[in-house]
């Protein structure tokens, strides 16, 4: 349904230029779960907002490739039509729910708002979806509720809020940008679930960004590691949890916490993450990198196929691979 | 079990739930403002004029009004204060309603009180649509400056404007054929600009129109430039010199105060936007579809409106300063019409011989712009958190 090809999105700044984006693709199926993991930085929010055309332009630029939505190029399509198909067939869901609400709005007033943008209807029945919406949430009397404002709400029942607001047209995909990482790991669990449930009552699409492989595990159809602006690995939850191929998901998994180590100090990737002005000639975890050769610090290395839809672009582990 | 008691003493209902309790953001403000004495003073006054203002339209207009501010009665000329009409000289429709002279008689022996009234109302309308005026224009100008203050200003933009402009003036000023050429071209301009901007993507634009795209300044140097210029100019000689030009009549001066007085809330309004417009919830609106032109004014506005509240009000009270200054002059609303500016004029001439003649006005002009600007003192205080605690 979605399919975003060899995108590049890049940022001038002083003379410089940010590859914040550099060459990514990835796809959501009809009903999918899809995550986008990587650590700060490394360009999952710019690509996401480069989907809704939400990229700030300038100092951003859209460098290259396509965006295709059911088959349309949302690269090329003018404002007007993107901006009806915001919130109506792709909505976003955002990471701090404490500021993305409009303090000076009830909460009713928003959902309804984001519903008459879009849809010809009295503002008696959009108030009617709005309730609607809060109870499909878990709002607890939900037209008292709606009377309220965001600041007489805790962050997870704004979170709801934000969700009630970007499932109010049926959107057909739903991006989430970090929706939990504000928010406590009680609530993270409540927020998961919600989005769970709706996703089989709505039969809607869910592209969920997150650094949190915890989450990533829980949910994830399929998983899209990102790193430094470029895509490192794809695969579903048993190949990236059980059998990851590129360095960088080793390193991340290498880093969780876990039981079998307790006592030991954590493990943590050496080195930091690019600069997008500077990136390393070749790949671009090469400085970081356990398994570096001299070929990595050549060429940008292909994305090599381990079968069953598992892809890295980790040549060196290929060859280990195939040698075995 | 130990009782729970609520703050006003009453007991917790049976198995009731303890809720804080709700106040409207509204409620909240009149509560702190309640504290400040000068500013309820301000308030209390403003009320009070709005209603004698409001009274006095209707008590001094029409064919036969209550109080007759134009009726002359030249053997009652320059009567004091208070003081009683000399029943055998007059006729009876025209002893004054009250039975005495409350502010006493002009030197055309007209009631000061009853002038005194029409004024009123000419005050308030003229401080408020002024700056109703100024603040539309402050917000409109200011709001484009803060939100599309990136983008670009092209030697097309201002090729269309120029055309549309200079071929307007040609229609109305007889050159109809010229005229009309000029704003189609000037449209055909304009049209390949929108098209040519919206093809993002579609191919290169053709050579020979890029000119057309050359950027020549961006919109927030545009707004902002234009905010510097108009405040160069000393406000009330500015308004002095367009009023010269203009014929004499209410709606010209408040039309005039008002498009010479907006730059004060253009100045707010662009700065609240430029912090509003990186916030999430603007992000938020944009990523559900809502239009550019919603997010600003239902979205933005509502946030960025407090610094212009305060501003607004203070503006009041210099619009009714100016008015009262113009009319002073002779600059105002034409005489028939009483203000209390040119109440203060005529009077200037009898000042050792009818101090009152200039006593009344210019202590009405004083308490009405003392409680203006109290008010906006204390809106300020309870808008701006800031200032809340001293």
């Amino acid at each position: 349904m979605l399919s975003v090809q060899d995108l590049k999105v890049f940022f001038h700044s002083d003379g410089n230029i940010s590859r914040a984006v550099d060459g990514v693709s990835y796809e959501v199926r009809e009903g999918e779960t899809v995550c986008l993991v990587g650590e700060s930085g490394c360009g999952k929010t710019v690509s996401v907002l480069a989907i809704l055309g939400l990229v700030p332009q300038p100092p951003g630029e859209i460098h290259g490739g396509e965006i295709l939505f059911k088959g349309k190029n949302l690269l090329t399509l003018d404002e007007e039509t993107l901006q009806g198909l915001r919130g109506k067939e792709i909505s976003m869901i955002f990471q701090e729910p404490m500021t993305s609400l409009n303090p000076v709005f009830t909460i009713g007033d928003q959902i309804e708002e984001a519903i008459i943008a879009h849809e010809a209807v009295e503002r008696a029945e959009a108030h009617r979806r709005a309730i609607e919406l809060l109870t499909d949430v878990g709002i607890p009397s939900p037209e008292e509720r709606a009377k309220d404002y965001p600041h007489s709400l805790s962050g997870g029942q704004r979170q709801r809020v934000m969700i009630a607001m970007a499932l109010a047209c049926k959107p057909d995909l739903v991006i989430a940008d970090e929706p939990t990482t504000a928010l406590d790991v009680t609530i993270q669990d409540q927020i998961l679930h919600l989005f769970r449930e709706l996703k089989e009552k709505r039969h809607m699409a869910l592209l969920y960004i997150t650094h949190n492989l915890g989450v990533v595990a829980e949910i994830a159809d399929r998983i899209y590691v990102m790193y430094s602006g470029t895509m490192a690995e794809v695969g579903n939850v048993e190949h990236i949890f059980r059998d990851p191929f590129h360095p960088y998901t080793m390193g991340l998994l290498a880093s969780l916490p876990s039981r079998a180590r307790k006592g030991q100090s954590l493990y943590s990737i050496p080195g930091a993450v690019p600069d997008p002005a500077y990136k390393p000639h070749g790949c671009p975890f090469n400085p970081r990198c356990p398994y570096v050769q001299e070929s990595c610090t050549m060429e940008f290395p292909e994305m090599c196929d381990f079968g069953d839809g598992h892809f890295a672009r980790c040549p060196i582990t290929y060859e280990q691979k195939k040698g075995k | 079990m130990m009782e729970m008691k609520r703050k006003n003493g009453t007991a917790l209902p049976e198995g009731g739930v303890l809720e804080a309790p709700r106040r409207t953001l509204f409620q909240e403000n009149w509560h702190l403002f309640k504290k400040n004495r000068l500013a309820m003073a301000g308030l209390v006054i403003f009320i009070i004029f709005f209603f004698v203002a409001a009274a006095g339209v209707f008590l001094t207009s029409g064919r036969d009004p209550v109080f007759d501010p134009a009726l002359v009665r030249l053997q009652e000329k320059l009567r004091p204060p208070l003081s009683k009409p000399n029943l055998e000289t007059l006729k009876p429709e025209e002893v004054p309603t009250l039975g005495i002279y409350l502010f006493g008689t002009d030197d055309l022996g007209r009631d000061v009180f009853s002038r005194m009234l029409q004024g009123a109302w000419v005050s308030l309308t003229v401080g408020f649509v002024a700056v109703g005026i100024a603040v539309v224009i402050g917000v409109i100008l200011g709001g484009i400056a803060g939100y599309y203050g990136h983008s670009q200003i092209r030697l097309g933009h201002l090729l269309a404007c120029l055309l549309i402009g200079g071929g307007t003036i040609g229609i109305f000023s007889g050159r109809i054929a010229a005229g009309v050429l000029m704003v189609l071209f000037g449209a055909a301009v304009s049209a390949i600009l929108i098209r040519m901007e919206d093809s993002k993507g579609r191919g290169p634009i053709p050579t020979g129109l890029s000119v057309l795209f050359l950027n020549l300044f961006s919109v927030d140097i545009f707004v902002t430039g234009l905010i510097d210029i108009m405040l160069c100019f000393p406000v009330f000689f500015l308004i002095l010199t367009v009023v010269a030009l203009l014929p004499a009549s209410m709606y010209n001066i408040m039309i005039v105060i008002g498009f010479t007085s907006w730059m004060g809330s253009a100045r707010f309004i662009r700065a609240e936007f430029l912090s509003l417009r990186e916030l999430d919830f603007v992000t938020a609106a944009k990523a559900l579809g809502v239009s550019d032109w919603r997010i600003i004014f239902r979205h933005m506005v509502p946030n960025a409106m407090s610094p212009v509240l305060v501003s607004a009000t203070i503006g009041i009270a210099s619009a009714i300063l100016i008015e009262a200054g113009l009319s002073f002059l002779g600059f105002g609303v034409p005489p028939p019409h009483a203000t209390w500016g040119n109440i203060l004029s005529s009077g200037k001439d009898f000042l050792f011989d009818a101090p009152w003649l200039t006593f009344v006005p210019g202590f009405a002009v004083l308490t009405v712009v003392l409680a203006f600007n109290l008010f906006g003192e204390g809106l300020r205080e309870v808008l701006n958190p800031k200032l809340r605690e001293r």
